[in-house]
């Protein structure tokens, strides 16, 4: 009894990491394993191991036109938010000028609305200068929302970022364009990196603004949301497994990048 | 380079050079001249506007009214890439991106220079870590960063270099070290050094001429010894070493002296030695100069006599002695211990005297207190 509850004192934080991991995991691992089933329509009895599913990832109706439009989108609003929100960073992290506070409070302010809110608004906003929702409306929504998150992290890089660097490179004769170039950018570009990934996820994963203003046209999103009424396609699991191991190729390279850069 | 302003050698003019901020103001009607090839250093504490200069020199600061000139050119309006001046900064501010090698070789870069890895590597020779050129600043010791800071900045062979509390960071021993290599360095490169330091010690260490800066204005201007032989304010006095300064009034003169009345025993001052404007003086005499005798013992020089011992403090080369006059002052006296006579006690009466020429004289209205109230190791950063 006593080696018992000793043993178990000992490991009792690996037993709890095994349990978070096991909560955290599982909805991924579902997904994964369901997207290797053989099924015909619906997706929620296993009925046999196929690659099919893998081998045909457009095999299902509508799905790979979806997921095109949630690319095309989310680059499109990844892209200006970026370029826009990293400006904006700039403007408030680097330079004192009138009304700083304020627009300080206005970045902030998407993030707080209430997305059905805000998709609600931007729809009848959209109507009342008479442009029909579709691809080009959900595009400068997501910019939109996009940009106040790309100006918080970009902010916070520069605001980490020691003003010396700068004076140092002025002092050994680059000129403000040099400067930025050659240190403010190197130098702010991780923070810029983790934005511009943060915003096209944001964006390929948005449903609520989405919905309100993309008419008829799908996302990704916006299929699985459709197909839940009548079950969603084995080839769902296949993009959403694709896209899961994606990112952790990423991660784990940025990770090996980064330590055999610290070794040399 | 890009400019007149970048080809400019020669000394280093300031003239009435003022700064303010809204109401403070941090540097005031300040002009100095800084001769080509010197190793000069601003001194004085935190806030006194020795790094609000030296930033104004790099061209970091615009001054609010002034001109600054290298040789007989202004380069007041110009830009820092304009101007051959380079800074090491006080906490390095090496590029993090970028190699060692890099780093040196930003300023060759930026100014369009080929075949650099002859300048860069010599540099690396010269501050001896040419063995680091691969690495990031990250990976290397503090010491290390002063170093190749240097490095970059002399590797571009400016007409002024600024060293903005370079050695702050480091520990003593490393800074003791870097001292004496930073003067050897300035010697072997023959480039005019401006050292901003709040460390007396390290300003009369390395620094042919010590301008010291108080309040926004330069006090007083000299060499080492100058200074501390003979000040010419309490500021002076008290923050370059310690000094005894005491209440006076000139009483009469005998030749090139002047007859000094303190608390009414006469004493003797050289009369080219007082910087008092009246008859009413502070006399100084800095503690070393002082010896001290027993009541009963013949001393020559000046002599005050009636004092007695309050305390005795041994520390090894010499005896720190806390004497308490007639007058109700205590004087600060250090003895050498080189003459095999036991100590004085505590309680002890005692005479104490000195060599007429040490005396210097401040004027009388001065606070005796002014500048030791500073505690030169708080707030490094000054800005």
């Amino acid at each position: 009894m006593k080696t018992i509850s000793r043993w178990f004192g000992r490991n009792l934080i690996r037993i709890y990491a095994v349990i978070a991991f096991t909560y955290l995991f599982i909805p991924v691992a579902y997904t994964f394993v369901f997207s290797f089933n053989d099924s015909a329509k619906s997706n929620l009895i296993w009925k046999g191991f196929t690659f099919a599913n893998w081998q045909n990832p457009c095999g299902a109706p509508q799905v790979c036109n979806a997921l095109g439009n949630s690319i095309k989108i989310g680059f499109l609003a990844t892209l200006f938010s970026t370029i826009l929100g990293t400006m904006i960073a700039f403007a408030i992290g680097r330079h004192k000028f009138k009304g700083r506070s304020t627009t300080n409070l206005l970045i902030f302010l998407p993030m707080a609305t209430p997305e059905i809110v805000l998709g609600a608004s931007l729809l009848s906003l959209f109507l009342v200068f008479q442009i029909n929702p579709g691809f080009w409306p959900t595009v400068i929504a997501h910019v939109l929302f996009c940009m106040s998150f790309v100006v918080v992290t970009v902010k916070a890089r520069i605001a980490s970022l020691d003003p010396r660097l700068e004076q140092a490179a002025m002092d050994l004769y680059a000129n403000e364009r040099e400067t930025f170039r050659r240190v403010t950018l190197p130098l702010v570009a991780p923070g810029i990196a983790a934005a511009a990934l943060l915003a096209f996820s944001l964006s390929f994963d948005d449903f609520i603004i989405t919905n309100f203003n993309s008419g008829t046209m799908t996302t990704f999103p916006k299929f699985i949301y459709v197909s839940a009424a009548r079950g969603i396609p084995a080839q769902a699991n296949v993009i959403g497994s694709a896209m899961f191991i994606l990112a952790l190729t990423i991660v784990i390279l940025g990770q090996f990048v980064g330590r055999k850069r610290k070794v040399s | 380079m890009t400019g007149v302003a970048s080809s400019a050698r020669g000394d280093l003019k300031l003239t009435n050079i003022t700064k303010s901020y809204g109401d403070f103001t941090a540097v005031n009607d300040l002009s100095l001249v800084i001769p080509e090839g010197s190793f000069f250093a601003l001194l004085g504490p935190s806030g006194c506007g020795k790094t609000t200069t030296l930033r104004m020199i790099a061209g970091l600061e615009e001054p609010t009214h002034g001109k600054i000139a290298l040789g007989s050119t202004d380069i007041t309006d110009t830009k820092p890439y304009q101007r051959p001046i380079n800074t090491v900064f006080q906490n390095y501010a090496l590029f993090p991106h970028l190699t060692i090698f890099e780093n040196i070789a930003f300023g060759l870069r930026r100014r369009g220079l080929k075949d650099i890895d002859d300048a860069v590597n010599k540099a690396l020779d010269l501050v001896e870590l040419p063995h680091l050129a691969q690495r990031k600043p990250t990976q290397l010791s503090g010491g290390q960063q002063q170093r190749i800071a240097l490095a970059r900045a002399i590797v571009n062979r400016p007409a002024l270099l600024l060293l903005d509390e370079p050695l702050g960071a480091l520990d003593l021993k490393l800074r003791r070290q870097m001292q004496i290599e930073l003067k050897w360095i300035q010697r072997e490169v023959g480039i005019t050094f401006v050292h901003v330091t709040h460390d007396q010690e390290e300003a009369m260490t390395m620094a042919d001429t010590i301008a010291v800066m108080n309040e926004g204005e330069i006090e007083q201007m000299g060499s080492p010894a100058e200074l501390y032989d003979n000040p010419k304010t309490a500021f002076v006095a008290n923050f370059l070493g310690q000094s005894n300064l005491i209440k006076g009034t000139i009483s009469g003169s005998d030749g090139n002296n002047h007859v000094v009345d303190l608390f009414g025993q006469k004493i003797s001052l050289q009369k080219d030695r007082s910087h008092a404007v009246d008859n009413s003086i502070l006399a100084g005499i800095r503690p070393e100069k002082f010896r001290i005798s027993r009541l009963e013992t013949a001393t020559s020089g000046n002599i005050l006599t009636g004092g007695k011992v309050e305390d005795v403090s041994y520390i090894g080369v010499s005896t720190q002695y806390q004497v308490l006059m007639p007058w109700g002052q205590e004087l600060m006296v250090f003895e050498q211990n080189d003459d095999g006579v036991a100590p004085f006690s505590v309680g002890e009466g005692v005479n104490i005297s000195w060599e007429p020429i040490f005396t210097f004289a401040l004027r009388g209205d001065e606070d005796a207190e002014a500048g030791t109230e500073v505690s030169p190791d708080e707030d490094l950063d000054e800005e």
